[in-house]
């Protein structure tokens, strides 16, 4: 039984694999990208990199945290969330190479692709600009872009050296309390250690939640002591949040921020993606700022 | 002669019953069958079946696998398909002697404390495993998670079992209300740990209670087969004890059964393959309730006919759940708690409104 399938299969397979040799000679593919052709994204921020890089065509799956650009999922096979992937799944887009951040996952998921003959990438995690800069080089070096990763990054490092010029420029930091969700008058908010954080001090801000760890839930009482000058937020799908509910909160009502309604609204993957936006983001983050608090006169009470 | 006539009918009632189970089996193995079929058939990888029986032909005789599509079929789909069917009937088959044991109709394998143990245990390597093993270790080892969670439940049953027993004796009402306290004392702490939890993590134990097979190996089948092998061969035994206990704890005892060791044995059972089960695919709930149920309406409350389709019946739902789960969403997946529930809960609406005669005639 099994030599004749191999006889009616072996052919059938060779055939197969010759015209998909064909096909992939045909395909556009620039020199230095011959190792990986199909690529999966495990990571909204490797699409984005992969986007400008130019290299968008590699990619055969995206993860659903693939948010930008946009037309990334409208476009490409969805793979699901980045933690809870699934073996089959992408191994029926036939990728050569998943290039995963770190923390993506389930572990034993990566091991069967990595078993089944796909190389897998991770990228380690670093909120700081040398890691945007290094993100950007390793997923051009594992898409065969590695001179256009480099000429990104150089104009992505230029970016850090403006935004730096104009931290420097800065005279009393203000202090930004980015609050991630009211729900149910709970507010849960950006403490140090998190993204929120990295780039409010990339925009030469001071973190108000800086006493907590991570993204957590607030008391009314440490809003207060907070004391903020601006509130930042994230909006979803262009609808923000308006500065009347913000500040109709018992505790935000108090706060310098409610004063002038200091509130700033960003796109969330903007703002906390840390990919080649980054720098943009935080200058866009700083001139609101900048804004909003010299509207609301002196910062401190 | 009255005697005579009634031990007829009851002969008769008997032969009944047995020819149901029989009929019941046969319908419930062949829809097995026939789903195990589909799940090795069917996944997000389009694979021609004939290459799939090669690649199976292949990896019987031992041979090396080396066409993507034959590692698919004999690394992914084979372990995941069995470990589903596996899973789903140790769960099915702990629920059925849970409800026997405790004479509750409601009572779910978590009540021995298991699931709130390896959830608890679970939570922690998921939060906390990083920041504590790192430093000590590096990386962590690959199968903490799913030993932390089995080991988790051991203990909390253990506690259970110590608190309910008193010379000698375990109580089954001490045990239920113990492990309400338990089992909140674990919520507590779990939520304490999601508290803790970053963004990830918090995803991660939401998607960790509601259950996948995505993860499945040999190596994970390999390590809950044999505990489940040691249910299914235990299961017979304490069908009979469970019939009697049915009766009420001390009328088992006149009929002269070692009650305090059927129930030690069923606690002890339950706790070791729904630990494994959890471990290996996380929680996954319903199964253990909507199945005795099922089987019950069916053939009645036999121990001895409700416990091996109660197994059976667990393997067909989890595994046609799975492939859904798989399927539906391809190239991702979803988690397999969400179908259980929706395919699970409608059915067994549907069976009870039947069954009373109510909404549906």
């Amino acid at each position: 039984m099994r030599p004749l399938m191999n006889a009616i299969l072996r052919p059938g397979a060779c055939i197969v694999a010759l015209a998909m040799a064909m096909l992939l000679a045909l395909h556009p593919a620039r020199a230095g990208d011959l190792s990986a052709r199909r690529v999966v994204a495990a990571g909204g921020v490797i699409t984005e990199i992969a986007y400008a890089l130019g290299r968008a065509y590699m990619l055969v799956g995206v993860d659903s945290t693939s948010q930008f650009p946009p037309e990334a999922l409208k476009t490409k096979p969805d793979i699901g969330y980045v933690r809870a992937l699934s073996a089959e799944g992408i191994l029926s887009l036939r990728p050569d190479r998943v290039l995963a951040i770190e923390g993506a996952g389930p572990p034993d998921v990566l091991k069967l692709i990595q078993e089944a003959g796909v190389q897998v990438h991770t990228l380690p995690e670093d909120l700081s600009e040398e890691g945007v800069l290094k993100r950007i080089r390793m997923v051009g070096d594992a898409l065969g872009a590695t001179a256009d990763a480099q000429a990104l990054s150089a104009r992505v490092e230029q970016g850090f050296a403006v935004l730096a010029a104009k931290r420097g420029r800065i005279g009393k930091p203000t202090r930004i309390l980015f609050v991630l969700s009211f729900q149910n008058g709970r507010v849960m908010v950006g403490g140090r250690n998190s993204s929120a954080d990295a780039i409010i001090r990339l925009a030469g801000g001071t973190n108000a939640a800086a006493a907590i760890e991570g993204f957590k839930p607030i008391s009314d009482e440490g809003i207060l002591a907070a004391a903020p000058d601006v509130i930042v937020m994230m909006e979803r799908g262009g609808h923000a949040v308006s500065a009347e509910t913000v500040f109709a909160h018992p505790a935000m009502r108090l706060v310098p921020a409610a004063r002038n309604r200091a509130l700033v609204t960003m796109d969330g993957l903007f703002l906390l993606g840390f990919g080649p936006r980054t720098a943009q983001a935080a200058g866009e983050l700083m001139e609101q700022v900048g804004q909003k608090a010299a509207s609301s006169g002196p910062t401190s009470p | 002669m009255k005697n005579a006539g009634s031990a007829v009918s009851i002969r008769v009632l008997a032969a009944r019953e047995r020819r149901r189970f029989r009929l019941a089996v046969l319908a419930v193995a062949t829809a097995l069958l026939g789903l195990a079929t589909l799940s090795i058939l069917r996944g997000a990888v389009a694979i021609a079946p004939a290459e799939v029986l090669n690649a199976l032909a292949g990896w019987w005789q031992g041979s090396e696998q080396e066409f993507r599509s034959a590692l698919v079929v004999v690394n992914i789909r084979l372990p995941r398909t069995l470990l589903a069917m596996l899973v789903g009937a140790a769960l099915a088959l702990s629920g059925a002697v849970m409800q026997g044991l405790f004479r509750n109709p409601l009572a779910d394998p978590g009540l021995v404390g298991v699931s709130a143990g390896a959830a608890l245990a679970a939570g922690a390597t998921i939060v906390l495993g990083e920041r504590i093993l790192l430093p000590l270790i590096g990386k962590p080892p690959f199968l903490l998670l799913p030993i932390g969670a089995f080991l988790g439940g051991m203990a909390s049953t253990t506690l259970l079992y110590l608190i309910a027993t008193r010379e000698g004796r375990t109580s089954i009402a001490t045990m239920l209300l113990a492990g309400i306290a338990l089992g909140a004392l674990a919520g507590a702490f779990s939520g304490f740990l999601a508290y803790l939890s970053d963004d990830r993590q918090l995803r991660d134990l939401t998607f960790w209670s509601l259950g996948s097979f995505g993860g499945a190996s040999w190596t994970k089948l390999a390590a809950v087969a044999p505990i489940m092998a040691v249910l299914a061969i235990g299961a017979p035994f304490l069908a009979r004890g469970l019939n009697a206990i049915a009766l009420g704890e001390a009328e088992a005892f006149h009929l002269g059964l070692p009650v305090q060791r059927i129930k030690a044995a069923a606690i002890i059972l339950v706790a070791l393959a729904v630990g494994a089960s959890v471990a290996v695919a996380g929680i996954i709930g319903f199964v253990g309730i909507v199945v005795p149920h099922l089987v019950r309406l069916a053939i009645g409350a036999d121990h001895r006919f409700l416990l091996p389709l109660s197994a059976l019946g667990g393997a067909v739902l989890l595994l046609g759940a799975d492939i859904l789960a798989r399927t539906l969403v391809a190239p991702a997946e979803l988690p397999i708690g969400i179908i259980t529930a929706a395919i699970g809960a409608p059915f067994f609406l549907w069976m009870l409104l039947r069954r009373q005669g109510g909404l549906i005639p």
